[in-house]
């Protein structure tokens, strides 16, 4: 049913934890199937030098939630808003059609880690003006 | 992946070697078809007559009310919509229960378009059908009821004797679906107080695409095929001489040893509950203890069940999930839900269900991956 590219990254899934102090966190739940995921991101001059996940769902999500960290990882915001979940799911090697919304968490995930991240920017600039 | 351990038996079953043992006659040398007046004909015909008696006499009912359909799937929908197009003159009204197969919920849902309404009983929070709840839904226009003996998810019995005698009292026909009844518990149709029985070959060690369905005498669904006069025109189609011999061993088989496969598997059930129990925290339980010998559902807080069923996969092991991932529909499994779980614990929710042929090191292998795959995905998970 899976391509070997999702089983690996399913059985040794990569960028696995939770981060301390990130600079911005994205959580999205699926309201389709009940998947859940966290994303942490550390970024540093626009650059997305380090980036983890927390995932409660299927073998799709959890090998996804994999291959979108490793994507991202290095790259600068404006990349990572650019990635897709069909994207993400070419280089899984395909998912079964039904799956492909497990995708989705994780592109949604980056980009609300990324508003997170833009927002406390935004709060760090007006508290600098105080 | 040398090792196979098979706990997936309310799925499919493997198919018995008596039973191949006992159809293979008609397979090669019995051929004829039933209704041919020449020996090999009347072979073919003893042969299915015969296999009839068998599963009457295992079912306490005539033979001539004992049909041999194509499937649980088409059992439930001979007696759902048969019996509710055949009296509709009497009222159109039909009760289920939340937690049926599809095969009798979709059967409901589809008579719906025809002019039925229908009502759905309750379960508790152990998925036991809450029978006063089911006694409240009943109306003077109700004709049919249509309750499951025993739940293929949970394993969980519910009350047919109970439900059968309200149905005489008012009335009302009474069908239950007791796929997963067979070769666990009596399918005494006198002591159930049923009107109408559906039972499904490949859940008891028989070939699948092999049903069962009684029906009392007097009943007349009408046909969802029109043909032949096989099986006195309730399903029409040459009979499938092999595996009509063959659900007949099985049945038989199935009751021969029930005692023997009580006891064993009892014992494994309980070994795999302690087993997980003691070594995996935040778990629940999704089976009550009226419940079938062999089914054994769990739900592990905090991580999805597709995941855990690929991840013992990898170790040859075989289970089931109610998870929305694997529904196909991306709802999580009715059942469970209607049992009053919330949506993150049916996602998590894992069917084991045992088989004559599980062995105690099978499930003393299956407690100690499950708790290893476990640990491991909940690494993964936001809820740990
Ligand atoms: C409770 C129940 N009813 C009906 C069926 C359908 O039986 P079949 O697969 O023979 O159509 C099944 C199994 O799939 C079942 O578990
Ligand atoms: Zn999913």
């Amino acid at each position: 049913m899976y391509s070997q590219t999702v089983m690996d990254h399913f059985r040794n899934p990569h960028n696995v934890g939770k981060m301390e102090n990130p600079s911005g966190v994205g959580k999205v739940g699926n309201p389709q199937c009940g998947d859940e995921m966290i994303i942490y991101i550390k970024v540093e001059n626009n650059v997305i030098t380090d980036v983890s996940f927390e995932t409660f769902g299927c073998v799709a999500a959890i090998a996804s939630s994999s291959m979108t960290t490793d994507l991202i990882k290095g790259k600068t915001i404006e990349e990572a808003l650019a990635l897709s979940n069909k994207e993400v799911a070419d280089k899984l090697g395909g998912l079964p059609p039904l799956k492909m919304h497990c995708s989705v968490l994780a592109e949604d995930g980056i980009k609300m880690a990324i508003e997170d991240y833009r927002k406390r920017e935004e709060e760090k600039k007006n508290e600098q003006k105080i | 992946m040398e090792k196979s351990v098979y706990l997936d038996n309310n799925a499919t079953t493997k198919v018995d070697k008596e039973v191949v043992e006992s159809m293979m006659k008609y397979l090669k040398d019995d051929y004829g078809n039933p209704s041919s007046l020449y020996t090999l004909g009347q072979n073919a015909r003893s042969a299915v007559e015969d296999s009839r008696k068998r599963v009457a006499s295992i079912l306490n009912c005539e033979p001539r009310d004992v049909f041999f359909t194509g499937s649980g799937t088409e059992s439930d929908n001979i007696a759902v919509k048969g019996v509710a197009r055949r009296y509709k003159n009497k009222g159109n009204h039909i009760i289920t229960s939340a937690i049926e197969h599809h095969a009798v919920l979709k059967s409901v849902e589809h008579l719906a378009k025809e002019g039925f309404t229908y009502d759905i009983a309750k379960v508790g929070e152990d998925g036991i059908v809450d029978v006063d709840h089911l006694k409240s839904l009943i109306k003077p226009e109700t004709i049919l009821i249509s309750v499951m003996y025993a739940n293929n998810e949970t394993g969980a019995i519910q009350p047919i004797e109970e439900i059968g005698k309200i149905a005489k009292e008012r009335e009302i026909y009474f069908h239950t679906d007791a796929v997963q009844g067979a070769g666990k518990l009596t399918l005494d149709v006198k002591k159930l107080n049923v009107d109408m029985l559906s039972l499904s070959g490949h859940k008891f060690h028989a070939p699948k695409g092999i049903g069962i369905l009684y029906k009392r005498t007097g009943i007349n669904p009408i046909p969802l095929f029109h043909g032949g006069h096989h099986e006195l025109s309730v399903r029409p189609s040459t009979e499938n001489v092999p595996y009509i011999v063959a659900v007949a061993k099985a049945l038989e088989i199935a009751y021969r040893d029930i005692d023997e496969h009580r006891a064993k598997q009892t014992m494994l059930k309980e070994r795999l509950k302690a087993g997980i129990t003691k070594n995996i925290g935040n778990i629940l339980l999704n089976t009550p203890d009226n419940s079938v010998f062999n089914t054994l559902n769990i739900s592990f807080v905090g991580i999805e069940g597709e995941s855990i069923l690929f991840s013992l996969d990898e170790f040859g092991i075989a289970v089931s999930t109610g998870s929305a991932c694997t529904s196909g529909s991306l709802e999580a499994s009715h059942v469970i839900m209607a049992m009053g779980r919330d949506h993150t614990t049916s996602h998590g929710s894992v069917r084991f269900s045992l088989s004559k042929y599980t062995t105690e090191e099978e499930i003393d292998y299956t407690i100690d991956k499950v708790k290893s795959v476990v640990e491991k995905i909940r690494k993964i998970s936001p809820y740990k």
